[in-house]
């Protein structure tokens, strides 16, 4: 029972903040009024995916993918493709599984020890949880971004130049230096902090600190950066400069994103997929699923009616 | 293949043999944590086990009247103080007849433990009638003896601290069925002695249980009390500040200093005597306070302030508050940490030989005021004692020692797992 | 009649007391019509009686014990005839020891001079008549305080209150022994200390090379130049201190590292209780363990590679209470460890970093300063440390960094200063406060400094 409990506290414990940060971003959010019946009995859920969850050409493509917390499951039989050089938004209600999922893409979960994960996930053909693969070269090239922005208790500059070190991207300290300048640079930080780059990270204001984050994944040139709602701690200016930024980012690197708030979603992303109590129900067109969505879960969700 | 993976590709190999090298660093200091627990039981129990048998030889004894010098069996004190000891030394020259000059005689005298006597004017004093009988009688032998039947019969006479003939003797002794090992009930109900097959704890655990009584009945009410004060009534000043400091501080200052206190200040200021449970308890008080008090501060913390709350919200002064409901919710963490406090108490020699808690004391205090010693000062004088057989009583000593503190942990444990409510 | 005794009359008075008072606040309660108009609970008042009993008769049994002694001293040695007075310190003691030793039996009065057998008569008389006198006034301050705490219960009284405002006094009182003992260490160590300086220069103490207090025990040669050089013990201790902190440090750390990140949750669960032993284990038994396992066992491997090593080595005594300290390390590492946010474990590891990688480079650097804390914590131990040292290091000043040779440390030179019979003034007896002095204050601050440090860490991530 003891695990059992633990883990609901690691899959709760996100879901906490999100309600909170809700009420402070979310402005079409109305409470449900018993218009939609939430408990699971009454919802039909689609055999399949609604929309168009695959893509012709996937940077990433995942396969009947099933993930469990001890005896818990926590994703259903969910199939998905990201493709290359776009935003992907995984939007949905509190504790719908989204997190989770995105974790699985660079095998995140494997630090919970409950974790189980099933299903085919390929990264350009690369079986992502083939025990061949290496793990770490895995997440070199599937960056992540968490929720809470997490700097090292190191310099700025030692933060962004932590992976290049750790993977031997720069032979010389100026190619280094230039890795360090450029991903600062992509981040839009450059210029606050070119200043101060041996001060400590953690001095920074909080979007500051994120986008500290989001330079030091971007300095190992990954190929798919995940973002896990990158913006809820952070207060509305300093998320309009993280949307600004993961839109400039897109021409270069695929992006999944979880997001809580619906204007995020539809600001930054170009597809939009919708989870609902572990269950991937739509998944096409941000601007379609914010007009004219497929599923009536979906729509009940963009219209506020529980969330 | 991106030029990045093409990169970390190449690393890999190398940053993997870094990884296994850490982990095995990280398995090497566990496994060296673990053998040193399991190398210092082991040697501990191999060379205690013996501690708790002793050597018996087997005698005919006869308790002759004229050699005893009693006329009337009834007179108390002659029994008292007869020679017992002529006795003894008779059956052993009956048993060697061909033992010539003075000292040999004294040699073969020596097989037999002074204590052997008392044994037996215990038992004629019980038994007067047997007085001009004879008895075969399991007598104590000297340690020397019980060191040398105890050792490895390939190896032992190059150690042995006997002379030939005594090995000899030994041997035909042996030989014949006459020498036995028995338990060493004398290690649990004697008091120190010079004598290791004399010697017993009974005297340091009394004077243990004595001091742990002085401990218990100071530590325990007025750490809890200081821990209640300082969580729900101290004002937040620079009186209380220097108060936890001061508790924190102690808790680290080295329990030798305790020592010092306990001599500097309550005997040589107050005149407390030396050597007495009362002194050392009060010393051990002052040592393990900072610890009860701040497992007790604790156990406070952890009542959750809705509790108070709610009975403040019925109209319950402070004090009703605390008493009626803090302090019986936190009752079982202050209860396991003061348990602990004692155990760490138990064990601590330092502070007590400073106040004179070392001292040779044969008889069995008869209270906190009484001369007395304690368990581990004791395995301390006979850790330092000359005597080879010493060394097999002090592991001895060691392993009851352990056995109460283990006996203590694993209350503590329970406890908490029983009683502990998680909020 | 005894202390013991005396204070269980007082238990007895006491019980009575509160019973009374009980019984009073509901006769006084009645005619009001029940206990419900009274200001308080019946048993506050009792309670309330009960203090005023039994509170004042405690305070004059303490004081009466703490100054009864040096009263009748002083009497006894003033009846003494003029010429039979003592001239010095030691005479003093010497003529009291001789009088109470006659007082209580132990010395025959035939066999000493006629005032003293006149003034053990005088002591014995004095003995009585004290006793006499503290049960008299014992006895009726107890009972004068019930009758006048039990003749104040009135309904309007606020006994409650008063109890609480008493109860509330006795809790910070116990909060003040904390203070109290800190003031007692302080003046304890200071005035024999000072003492000391008066009779061995403190630059003699603090930078002499030689110690030898055992032959500065002759009269003419007390305070004879380097007998109080404190430098080998200081060198000794911290030879002793560094060898153990060499084992204990990065095996604890490591220990702790491997079972906070790496093991299985079902060899965490046994091996760090199973660690955890090494830390109930007495000192003592450590000390056993290695004056006679450890010690003997480095010189016999000493002598098969034709190395000499002493049978009391440095190396003997660091290498066991290295041992003892390892968990202390473990644990407060382990702690430290634990509290570093697994935002920072995951954001290391989502950069493709491995599990040494993020430890070395990301949870050892946030971990820092908390672990120097629990570093300085355990070199603070390890100085402090008495029974191993005392049983596996030498007793020999020597001045060297061999750890294999024999050192002493200040703890073992304050035990074997103290134990046994010794006088107060003697410049050895006082040497040994004298490094309880400098044992104290080194161990205060780095106390001091590591709780600061341990704090501040703590700070940063609540």
């Amino acid at each position: 029972m003891e695990t059992a409990s633990s883990i609901n506290d690691t899959s709760e414990a996100p879901s906490q903040k999100k309600t909170a940060s809700d009420n402070t971003n979310s402005t079409v959010k109305v409470n449900a009024t018993g218009s939609v019946p939430m408990n699971e009995t009454n919802i039909e859920y689609p055999d399949k995916t609604v929309g168009f969850p695959l893509v012709d050409d996937p940077k990433m493509s995942m396969r009947d993918v099933n993930v469990f917390y001890g005896d818990k499951q926590a994703i259903f039989d969910v199939n998905l493709d990201v493709g290359k050089n776009e935003v992907i938004a995984l939007i949905g209600p509190s504790g719908c599984g989204k997190s989770t999922f995105l974790r699985s893409l660079n095998r995140m979960n494997d630090t919970i020890d409950t974790c189980r994960v099933n299903g085919e996930f390929h990264l350009e053909g690369d079986n992502i949880y083939d025990p061949r693969l290496d793990v770490v070269e895995l997440r070199a090239r599937v960056g992540m971004v968490f929720q809470k922005p997490n700097p090292f208790p190191k310099s700025i500059y030692d933060n962004v130049a932590y992976g290049p070190r750790l993977h031997g991207l720069a032979n010389k300290r100026y190619e280094l230096d230039q890795i360090v300048e450029s991903s600062l640079r992509k981040a839009g930080l450059w210029d606050e902090v070119k200043d101060r780059l041996h001060q400590p990270g953690t001095g920074l204001s909080g979007g500051q600190q994120q986008r500290l984050c989001i330079a030091r994944t971007i300095a190992v040139s990954p190929e798919v950066v995940l973002m896990d709602e990158p913006c809820s701690a952070l207060d509305p200016i300093a998320t309009a400069k993280i949307e600004q930024l993961i839109d400039e980012l897109s021409s270069q690197y695929t992006i999944a994103i979880v997001t809580h708030s619906m204007q995020q979603a539809a600001r930054v992303s170009h597809r939009t997929a919708y989870f609902h109590l572990g269950r991937l129900i739509e998944v096409n067109d941000t601007r379609k699923v914010f007009t004219a969505p497929d599923h009536r879960l979906t729509e009940a969700y963009i219209t506020g009616r529980f969330g | 293949m991106s030029k990045t993976t093409e990169t970390v590709r190449k690393t890999l190999a190398r940053r993997y043999r870094a990884e296994k090298r850490f982990r095995a660093y990280g398995i090497a200091s566990v496994s060296i944590g673990l053998l040193a627990v399991v190398l210092l039981f082991s040697d501990i129990i191999s060379k205690g086990t013996s501690g708790f048998f002793e050597t018996y030889v087997q005698l005919e004894v006869t308790y002759d009247s004229e050699l005893l010098g009693i006329n009337d069996p009834t007179d108390q004190e002659q029994l008292m103080f007869a020679d017992f000891s002529a006795v003894i030394k008779q059956s052993l020259r009956q048993r060697f007849p061909d033992v010539e000059g003075r000292t040999e005689k004294r040699a073969l005298y020596s097989l037999i433990s002074n204590g052997a006597s008392y044994s037996l004017r215990d038992h004629i004093k019980d038994n007067p009638h047997l007085i001009g009988t004879t008895a075969t009688m399991w007598l104590l032998a000297d340690d020397d003896v019980d060191v040398y039947s105890k050792a490895n019969i390939a190896t032992r006479s190059e150690t042995a601290r006997l002379s030939e003939s005594q090995q000899a003797w030994i041997s035909s002794l042996e030989q014949s069925g006459d020498i036995d090992r028995r338990f060493n009930a004398s290690l649990f109900t004697h008091g120190d002695s010079r004598e290791p097959e004399l010697a017993g704890l009974w005297g340091a655990a009394v004077g243990s249980f004595f001091t742990m009584l002085v401990t218990v009945a100071l530590a325990f009410p007025i750490g809890v009390a200081a821990a209640v004060y300082l969580e729900e009534f101290a004002p937040k000043n620079k009186i209380t500040d220097f108060i936890e400091v001061n508790i924190n501080n102690l808790a680290a200052v080295p329990s030798i200093i305790f020592g010092l206190l306990g001599l500097a200040v309550f005997i040589g200021f107050f005149g407390m005597p030396r050597s007495v449970p009362l002194v050392g308890g009060i010393v051990l008080t002052l040592m393990t306070l900072p610890t009860i008090i701040i497992s007790a501060r604790a156990s406070i913390k952890s009542v959750p302030p809705s509790i108070r709350e709610a009975a403040l919200g019925l109209g319950a002064s402070k004090m009703q508050v605390v008493l009626h409901h803090v302090l019986p919710l936190a009752l079982p963490g202050m209860l396991t940490g003061a348990i602990l406090g004692m155990a760490q108490a138990l064990g601590e020699t330092a502070p007590l030989l400073m106040i004179g808690m070392v001292a040779f004391i044969v008889d069995v205090p008869g209270g906190p005021v009484s001369p007395a010693t304690v368990l581990p000062v004791q395995i301390y004088l006979w850790a330092d004692s000359p005597e080879t057989s010493f060394v097999a009583l002090t592991s001895a000593a060691i392993m009851v020692l352990l056995g109460f503190l283990i006996t203590m942990n694993t209350f503590a444990v329970i406890l908490r797992k029983r009683l502990e409510r998680r909020w | 009649m005894q202390t013991g005794n005396l204070l269980l009359l007082l238990i007895a008075i006491g019980a009575a007391v509160w019973y009374l008072g009980y019984r009073r606040s509901h006769a006084v309660a009645a005619p009001l019509g029940g206990i419900r108009h009274l200001h308080s609970l019946p048993s506050y008042y009792a309670m309330l009686a009960m203090i005023w009993c039994v509170l004042p008769a405690l305070a004059l049994l303490g004081m009466w014990l703490i100054i009864d002694d040096s009263i009748i001293r002083n009497s006894v040695i003033s009846a003494l005839p003029v010429a039979a007075l003592p001239t010095d310190e030691v005479g003093y003691n010497l003529l009291m020891n001789k009088i109470q030793n006659v007082a209580s039996g132990a010395l025959a009065e035939d066999a000493v001079q006629p005032y003293v057998a006149i003034a053990a008569e005088h002591l014995n008389s004095l003995r009585r008549s004290n006793t006499q006198l503290l049960t008299l006034f014992f006895v009726c301050l107890s009972v004068l305080g019930g009758v006048w705490g039990w003749s104040r219960i009135q309904p309007q009284l606020r006994a409650r209150q008063r109890v609480e405002k008493v109860i509330q006094f006795l809790l910070m009182l116990s909060a003040l022994v904390a203070i109290l003992t800190t003031v007692g260490i302080v003046f304890s160590v200071l005035f024999e200390s000072i003492r000391f300086f008066g009779k061995v220069s403190p630059a003699e103490f603090l930078f002499g090379l030689e110690w030898s207090p055992q032959t500065a025990l002759r009269a003419d040669q007390v305070a004879s130049s380097g007998a109080f050089g404190a430098v080998p013990l200081f060198a000794g201790t911290l030879l002793i201190s560094a060898i153990a902190l060499i084992i204990a440090v990065p095996v604890g750390l490591m220990s702790a590292i491997y079972l906070a990140e790496y093991a299985h949750p079902k060899f965490r669960a046994f091996a760090k209780p199973t660690l955890e032993i090494l830390a109930g284990v007495p000192t003592v038994v450590y000390g056993f363990f290695a004056a006679l396992t450890v010690a003997p066992f480095i010189r016999e491997l000493g002598d098969s590679i034709g190395l000499s090593v002493a049978s009391e080595s440095a190396l003997a005594a660091g290498l066991v209470m290295g041992v003892m300290i390892i968990p202390f390390v473990s644990s407060l590492s382990d702690d430290v460890i634990t509290a570093v946010p697994n935002a920072m474990r995951d954001g290391s590891l989502a950069l493709g970093a491995t599990k040494s990688e993020t430890i070395k480079q990301v949870i050892i650097p946030a971990a820092l300063p908390g672990i120097m804390g629990g570093v300085l914590l355990a070199a603070s131990r390890a100085i402090g440390e008495t029974m191993i040292v005392v049983m596996a290091a030498g007793l020999a000043a020597n001045l060297t960094a061999n750890p294999l040779e024999a050192v002493t440390t200040i703890t073992v030179q304050i035990v074997t200063l103290l134990v046994g019979d010794q006088e107060f003034d003697s410049a050895k007896t006082l040497a040994a406060f004298a490094l309880g002095l400098m044992l104290f204050l080194t161990t205060l601050a780095l106390n001091i400094i590591a709780l600061r440090i341990v704090k501040k860490y703590r700070e940063q991530y609540e």
